[in-house]
């Protein structure tokens, strides 16, 4: 059902669209079950960078403080998005991976539901 | 007339004939210019209103009872927050912890109560009925009263403490406060009728009864007569703005059956957006007063399931019944404020006071109050976090979050059936993706999306470049986007937000008071030893 307006035909403007973030894209990153962390991550990236370097040089610095973080097995981690799951090349970019502005990735690590249960 | 000393005066007007001759007397038929040009936004919402004059004003109250009211209620007032100050009324509070909600309230809340004037404000112009708007007239009135005296009340506090010098400024651009901000914009600019049911009747009639009882009995609990005061001298213009709530539901569901369903669908909406802003007042009443006088679930217990289920079994006769996603609320009860406590502690240098981990004796009210969640999901994380505290290594997040894009809250929450999973609701509106926090928010986004898309999300305006202080350079090779954010924010990193135990106002505390900062922890500085 449409907004009913004032003025017929009334749109806001789109206040995030990608031209606005100078050349990057937003990225939103859930580790599941790590509640501790309180929400979703929400970063911007550029489009072209690889999986890899998401992996290796963002994620350490985001959840590198969690006491599971160290022990996460990279190879038995199960990704997914709203569209489902899917399997991460590092050598592939944001972009390649299918990742559009505003996209959620999630990560679960089965074994490591959060420190003492308490995400 | 014949000076025969024995002049008799015209009858007094009953309350009756006074209030009919204020509301109906002084409306009348235009006849040069057409009615639909005077009252414009009267119709394009949908609602059909056949007769104004059927509009009931439970109170009819009077210009003349009105000032007197009013006059006697600030005499009252401001006769306290007089004895209050020239007693040092600030230091007799509990600790200083209980200073720290008073923040939050008056950089969160206060604004609300400014912004409300201006909608009532502009009801009372877009009326076509005397009666409402007159009601609308005098609640504007109020809602400008409790904006300046909560100020008036407050202002002696930010003698003594941090955090409060700036609050118009914080209230518009601190990142969270964008919460409370936006959902006051939403009203004021959607159409007249859907701000009444919106404020009037979801807001002031269903929820706000948990604002002013639980979180004044606390004020009255931690030894605030400032607070107090006020909330008790705005509470009886509650309970005149709660029954205006309620004659306008009836009333616009008595003029025609086209009205259910959109009077169905803002109270949908409005109960979701105001129990999202209502999760800042849960923690305020579980984490921030030093003395509890209930837990947010046993209020929430009481004043929604108790009074609200009352209310909508009365409504059902209308075909109304309870808001979508109730069911929701209950089941979130349990956990809300200790997932929002959370993230405050976890982003404590990005916030506007100071936070603190709850001590071993709140835990174990937690424990009683919260049996289902708190000693599985977050006794354990606060225990954990103290270990981290102690070896002087606090956990700390220092991301900015996925927001809601109806809400604005940040994605905190989690399934309504299992506490350790995230919620993810998204939806892809003409080619972009917009996420939220619950199905609630979702339902909301989907019925306007074209009112949403230009949501100021303050995470995304920041990465877009748009929360810098003026004359900031962003090209500089020092240049830190966060620290500049908060900059704009007016928050000032070391002195407005991080540890309680190492914070300004905690050491001024014990200084000036001899007591502990945090009554719970024992003291931090030397000064409680001193005997003179």
């Amino acid at each position: 059902m449409p907004v009913k307006a004032i003025k017929p035909g009334y749109h806001g403007e789109f206040r995030d669209r990608v031209e606005n973030f100078r050349g990057q894209q937003l990225l939103n990153i859930c580790w599941e079950k790590h509640t501790m962390f309180g929400w979703p991550m929400c970063i911007p990236v550029p489009p072209e960078m690889p999986f890899g370097a998401l992996l290796e040089q963002v994620l350490p610095g985001i959840y590198g403080a969690h006491p599971d973080f160290a022990r996460i097995k990279w190879n038995e981690v199960q990704w997914s998005s709203a569209k489902g799951p899917f399997t991460p090349d590092p050598s592939k970019s944001m972009v390649e991976h299918g990742f559009k502005h505003k996209t959620q990735i999630r990560f679960r690590t089965p074994g490591l539901d959060g420190h003492n249960g308490a995400g | 007339m014949a000076a025969d000393g024995d002049l008799k005066p015209i009858k007094k007007l009953s309350l009756k004939e006074n209030y009919a001759l204020l509301t109906r007397g002084l409306g009348w038929e235009p006849t040069y210019e057409k009615k639909e040009e005077i009252f414009r936004t009267i119709d394009f919402e949908g609602i059909k209103i056949h007769d104004w004059e059927k509009w009931e004003d439970p109170f009819r109250l009077t210009m003349d009872a009105y000032w007197k009211y009013q006059g006697e209620k600030e005499r009252k007032l401001y006769a306290i927050i007089d004895a209050f100050q020239q007693n040092n009324g600030q230091f007799n509070v509990t600790d200083a912890r209980y200073v720290q909600a008073l923040k939050l309230f008056l950089n969160g809340i206060v604004g609300l109560e400014y912004a409300s004037h201006r909608g009532f404000n502009i009801l009372g112009r877009e009326f076509p009925g005397v009666g409402p708007r007159i009601a609308a007239q005098m609640q504007a009135i109020d809602e400008l009263r409790h904006a300046t005296t909560q100020i008036h009340a407050i202002s002696h506090y930010n003698r003594f403490f941090e955090g409060m010098a700036d609050f118009p400024h914080q209230f518009d651009r601190v990142w969270y406060l964008s919460i409370p901000k936006s959902f006051f914009e939403d009203a004021v600019s959607s159409g007249p009728f859907e701000f009444i049911v919106a404020i009037s009747f979801a807001f002031e009639y269903v929820l706000t009864n948990l604002a002013f009882m639980p979180w004044m009995s606390g004020a009255a609990f931690n030894g605030d007569m400032s607070t107090v005061s006020f909330g008790f001298s705005a509470q009886s213009d509650e309970a005149r703005h709660m029954t205006l709530g309620i004659e306008v539901i009836k009333f616009l569901l008595e003029q025609d059956p086209d009205n259910v369903p959109l009077v169905q669908k803002w109270i949908d909406k409005w109960f979701w957006r105001g129990y999202r802003l209502l999760a800042l007042l849960a923690t305020m009443m579980d984490y921030m007063l030093p003395k509890r006088v209930m837990s947010w679930s046993e209020a929430w217990t009481i004043y929604y399931e108790e009074n609200g289920g009352a209310l909508f079994a009365d409504l059902a006769r209308y075909g109304i019944r309870p808001p979508k996603y109730a069911d929701v609320t209950i089941k979130e009860k349990q956990r809300v404020s200790h997932e929002m406590w959370s993230i405050f502690y976890s982003v404590r240098n990005a916030v506007g006071f100071p936070v603190w981990l709850p001590s071993a004796e709140e835990m174990d009210w937690f424990s009683e109050k919260y049996p289902d969640t708190f000693d599985r999901y977050y006794r354990p994380r606060f225990e954990h976090w103290r270990e981290l505290e102690e070896k002087g290594t606090p956990f700390t997040n220092m991301t900015l979050p996925q927001l809601c894009q109806v809400c604005q809250w940040p994605c905190i929450y989690t399934e309504p059936d299992d506490p350790t999973e995230f919620v993810h609701r998204e939806t892809e509106y003409q080619g972009e993706t917009f996420h939220f926090c619950s199905d609630g928010c979702k339902d909301i986004f989907c019925n306007e999306p074209e009112k949403y898309v230009h949501a100021w999300l303050p995470v995304h305006q920041i990465y877009q470049g748009n929360c810098f202080p003026e004359g900031a350079d962003p090209t500089a090779p020092d240049f830190n986007p966060l620290v500049a954010a908060l900059q704009y924010m007016g928050i000032k990193p070391g002195v407005d937000g991080g540890l309680m135990s190492q914070h300004v106002d905690a050491s001024r505390w014990e200084q000036w008071t001899s007591r502990p900062a945090n009554l719970h922890e024992g003291a931090i500085t030397q000064a409680v030893r001193k005997t003179t």
